[in-house]
């Protein structure tokens, strides 16, 4: 059984997902999406176990021995990864039915949960796999699932923004597949650990080059790296809240991964940040994604867009994070992905919950929020405040290592960037808290009630989680800093 | 009771926060719910004095709680001069909670649980700030100040109160983020440690350009402190209930400014270091324009509370100035003018609110012929006014004294003249009130009909007497203030 958990990992929602179709039931399938979600969270949290204690598992598929056969590989980086994605997951289906019944059809909610395992089978078979065009293959399921997802929601809208996201992310797919069939070409072999030994025999080519400016591009363009970003506003904004809650927490984080990984693993550290500009280029497009991003976001009328633009300005730290190079840096862009991944689930989760009550997510509806779902309002502003990087939240983690990588490459005026870039989370998060706590109710409206306890408790989990986190760092720091010391081992 | 020194600390930081609890749960009795917020700080003076009688014997504390990144904990210990800080804070959150409850029932406030509960907070917060042991938990509890006092300042919940609010935590928020913090990771970045220490942290042969941009980033970044321009959060937070602003806006948040510069000053860059750094001699400029600016705008302000506020400002300046001059005479004065100026500002702080609340006049052109309503309130803010100045018989004479020997020592005599200025300027802007009050022959703009004493309520006048009662006390008695102040350098090499 422990042998096997790499594969456990991604079949139990893989398989979980068509015996939802069986169920029928609405409340049944949820449950049961919810035991399967919960059994990955469970072995995601027994693999990281045994990867920190044991090292790189290494898991043959049908027995075939790399790299003729599938290989899973769960390196420290990657059991990081499972965990903070079926975590999330688990902890959002939990709102996933009350929230559901208000904003998508009832003959729809089967195929909800079936969309939502799969993409979620995508997303930890992304992260599992050790074989490129299986990465690829995932992707597509992870997309498609999305893009469906996305297109559930209520707005019409909807529809038109899944439609931006399945062009774009196409596009962004099919760059990757071109490069990882241009590396194939070269080398012969598809397997990640593979190819990181024939790559340098024939790095100085200009189809390996071509390949990895494809496969940049692709996963930039997933992971929403400004100015690649565009499809993701709407996308965020028009799902159902689940979907955006799961999404905003996951998906991205999974692109990132992707991105770390061809560039430390695959194309080795050395050539990746030699071959490209990539250190320039990462930290003037992570930068002007944070002062973009972030002056858009004080402009926006619908607080899900606020939080949606506020997800490609965390993108850009997380980039300027890896512009580095450096351990440190790595490190700080690990830990970011984890305590992003907190803040946002908590955020969206609870505009889920205001979408429940009012029926809408504009910023004018609300007013004196504040007093009728106080815990839900809380719960956003503890959320804002880790957003902002306030002490005793994640966020403060993420911003004190993040700068101490800069400091560290003697980049000063960036580090003061980075805080300056922060105050505009202050001012957008505050434009939502004045509103929300200081405009009296509007005149003629009924006032709403505290999200229903579905909603409170997995909110109130994350945003403890937030704080929590943020105070006892063991284990995301550990994590993250050996992850970051692995990935330089192997290229030091 | 009969704990140990480690424990008493944790308490003096704990009480406040669980005592919000208490507060919360009792918010529908207000009789029960101002009973807990008063049982808790005499338990809290009662602790730190305790503490005070403990350090005087020479014992130290140290009280470990968590490592939040490896090597950076937050952890608390305790020094003379966070000693004296937690024990005007404590002392004060008493005095207030009795002036509190007088002028906020009068004042028929609303949200009172609230106001107490981020009272209770806020005290919390200090008396970690007055106990860190390193700059990290110091600045951990300095957010927190700035956090749960913006509540109190918006407490009316008016478009006036947002603005204000807005105004208070746009310049905190964004000083403490963008320059405190940089400041703070740069500080670990070159010394490798944040921990307090005696002579400072920085090796000998550091980077003088480096560490003097890092001074820098200190004094802008420590908003609390109010040196222009950083320091229009002050009078912006002059929306609040008057008792917010006479303890948090007087008192604790501004106190924990300058307590954060003096701490890192003295035990961060060390004397030495910072008399030779290429930036202190701006940055002493800077300071001195703030008290002098500060005092001409406080001329002209015609509400009270807003020519307090600018008072304020220019009286952080002598504390930040004396930091800077970078010698025992400066240290000394600037600690005791935490207290000096503790005691005579929430006088006259208290003074606002009392005519405010039986008057209802803010405004000091309304204000003639009011001591003759309010003889004792006027006679307080005399004396207040006086300590403010620097003249005998009153507590910041002596404060003033050495903060003028520490300019001498350090030859600054263009500092010397400004400290002199100002202290003239004082007297322009303060004096001509209780003055008028007395000897104008009209209340306000109307003719004086007669003369019929009202007071404030009977709680907010005790607290009056006690505080302007402390101003003459330090004047005649200031040895304890004395010991404790030159006891911050002891030990230095």
């Amino acid at each position: 059984m422990i042998a096997h958990l790499p594969i456990l990992q991604v079949i139990i929602p893989l398989m979980a997902a068509p015996l939802c179709l069986l169920l029928r039931h609405p409340k049944l399938v949820w449950l049961f999406s919810l035991l399967a979600s919960g059994l990955a969270f469970i072995v995601s949290i027994l693999l990281l176990q045994q990867v920190m204690t044991s090292g790189v598992i290494s898991y043959e598929f049908g027995g075939w021995e790399a790299p003729w056969g599938i290989e899973y590989r769960i390196d420290k980086l990657n059991a990081f990864l499972l965990l903070i994605i079926s975590a999330i997951s688990t902890v959002v289906l939990i709102a996933a039915q009350t929230s559901i019944e208000k904003e998508i059809p009832k003959e729809k909610h089967t195929l909800f949960y079936v969309l939502y395992l799969l993409s979620l089978t995508g997303m930890l078979g992304i992260v599992s796999t050790g074989d490129a065009f299986n990465v690829f293959v995932f992707l597509e399921i992870s997309s498609l699932s999305a893009y469906a997802l996305i297109a559930l929601g209520n707005d019409r809208r909807a529809l038109w923004a899944s439609f931006q996201y399945l062009i774009m992310g196409t596009i962004g797919a099919t760059f990757i597949l071109i490069g990882i069939g241009l590396m194939y070409q070269m080398t012969g072999t598809l397997n990640m650990e593979d190819l990181s030994q024939r790559l340098p025999e024939v790095e100085q080519t200009r189809t390996v080059f071509t390949a990895f400016v494809f496969v940049i591009v692709g996963v930039c363009l997933k992971l929403a790296l400004f100015p690649l970003h565009l499809w993701l506003p709407n996308a965020y904004a028009y799902a159902p809240s689940i979907v955006t809650a799961f999404l905003a927490a996951t998906a991205t984080k999974v692109a990132i991964y992707l991105l770390i990984r061809f560039t430390f693993t695959v194309f080795g550290f050395s050539f990746s940040f030699a071959t490209l500009p990539l250190e320039t280029l990462f930290l003037l497009l992570g930068l002007v994604g944070i002062f973009v991003a972030s002056s858009v976001a004080i402009y926006q009328k619908n607080v899900k867009h606020i939080f949606a633009y506020s997800s490609i300005a965390q993108v850009g730290y997380i980039i300027v994070g890896l512009s580095t190079g450096t351990v440190m840096g790595l490190t700080a862009t690990l830990l970011h992905m984890f305590n992003h991944a907190l803040m946002k689930g908590a955020i969206f989760l609870a505009l889920g919950a205001v979408v429940y009550r009012l029926g809408n997510i504009q910023l004018s509806s609300f007013h004196g929020l504040g007093r009728q779902m106080p815990l839900t309002m809380a719960a956003i502003v503890v959320g804002g405040l880790s957003l902002i990087g306030v002490p005793l939240t994640v966020g403060f983690i993420s911003k004190w290592y993040l700068l101490t990588a800069l400091l560290e490459k003697g980049w000063w005026p960036v580090a003061i960037l980075i805080l300056l870039g922060s105050l505009l989370a202050v001012i957008y998060v505050w434009r939502i808290i004045e509103v929300a706590y200081f405009k009296a109710p509007l005149v003629g409206k009924t006032p709403v009630k505290e999200a229903p306890l579905l909603f409170i408790i997995p909110i109130w989990t994350l945003i403890i989680a937030n704080i929590y986190f943020g105070i006892d760092t063991r284990l995301s720091v550990q994590v993250a800093q050996s992850a970051a010391q692995s990935l330089f081992g192997v290229s030091p | 009771m009969n704990f140990s020194l480690e424990v008493m600390l944790q308490l003096a930081i704990v009480i406040p926060l669980l005592t919000t609890f208490g507060i919360i749960a009792a918010g529908k009795y207000p009789n029960i719910r101002e009973s807990i917020t008063i049982t808790a700080s005499i338990i809290l003076l009662y602790i730190v004095i305790n503490l005070y009688q403990n350090i005087l014997l020479g014992e130290t504390v140290n009280v470990f709680w968590w490592e939040i990144i490896p090597d950076l904990a937050i952890s608390f210990s305790i020094e003379p001069l966070g000693m004296l800080f937690a024990l005007i804070a404590s002392f004060l959150w008493l005095i207030t909670t009795f002036y509190a409850i007088g002028y906020m029932r009068s004042h028929e406030e609303e949200n009172q649980t609230r106001f107490y509960t981020c009272f209770a907070l806020a005290i919390g917060a200090v008396m970690g700030i007055a106990f860190s042991d390193n700059l990290f938990t110091l600045f951990i509890f300095y957010e927190v100040l700035t956090l749960s006092t913006y509540p109190l300042v918006t407490h009316s919940g008016t478009e006036k109160a947002k603005q204000g609010g807005r105004v208070y935590l746009g310049i905190l928020l964004s000083t403490s983020i963008a320059f405190f913090l940089l400041a703070i990771v740069g500080t670990w970045f070159v010394a490798g440690t944040l921990d307090f220490k005696q002579g400072g942290i920085f090796d000998t042969n550091v980077d003088k350009t480096v560490a003097g941009a890092l001074l820098v980033l200190f004094i802008f970044g420590i908003g609390k402190a109010a040196i222009m321009p950083f320091h229009r959060w002050l009078p912006a937070a002059m929306v609040a209930p008057t008792p917010v602003s006479a303890l948090l806006h007087a008192v604790a948040v501004v106190k924990a400014g300058v307590f954060t510069i003096l701490k890192v000053c003295v035990f961060i860059f060390g004397l030495d270091l910072l008399a030779v750094l290429p930036t202190t001699q701006f940055l002493l400029y800077l300071a001195g324009a703030s008290v002098l600016l500060a005092s001409i705008v406080a001329m002209r302000q015609d509400n009270l509370k807003a020519r307090l506020a600018y008072s304020t400002i220019s009286q952080l300046g002598y504390i930040t100035m004396g930091a800077l001059l970078a010698n025992s005479s400066g240290v000394l004065g600037s600690s005791m003018h935490i207290a000096t100026h503790a005691f005579g500002k929430i006088t006259l702080f208290f003074c606002a609110g009392a005519i405010l609340v039986t008057a209802h006049k803010s405004k000091i052109s309304e204000m003639r012929g009011l001591g003759k309503q309010m003889p004792l309130t006027m006679i307080a803010f005399f004396i207040a006014s006086l300590s403010i100045i620097g003249v005998p018989p009153t507590g910041g004479t002596w404060s003033k004294w050495f903060l003028v020997m520490g300019t001498m020592e350090a030859q600054q005599w263009t500092l010397m003249v400004v400290l002199m200025l100002s202290s003239l300027l004082n007297i322009a802007y303060l004096l001509p009130i209780p003055y008028h009050a007395f000897f104008s022959n009209t209340l306000g703009k109307e003719p004086l009909a007669q003369t019929q004493i009202k007071e404030a309520p009977w709680p907010s006048l005790l607290a009056i007497g006690i505080t302007t009662l402390g101003c003459l006390i330090l004047f005649v008695y200031p040895q304890p203030l004395f010991d404790l102040a030159s006891a911050i350098l002891a030990g230095r090499e």
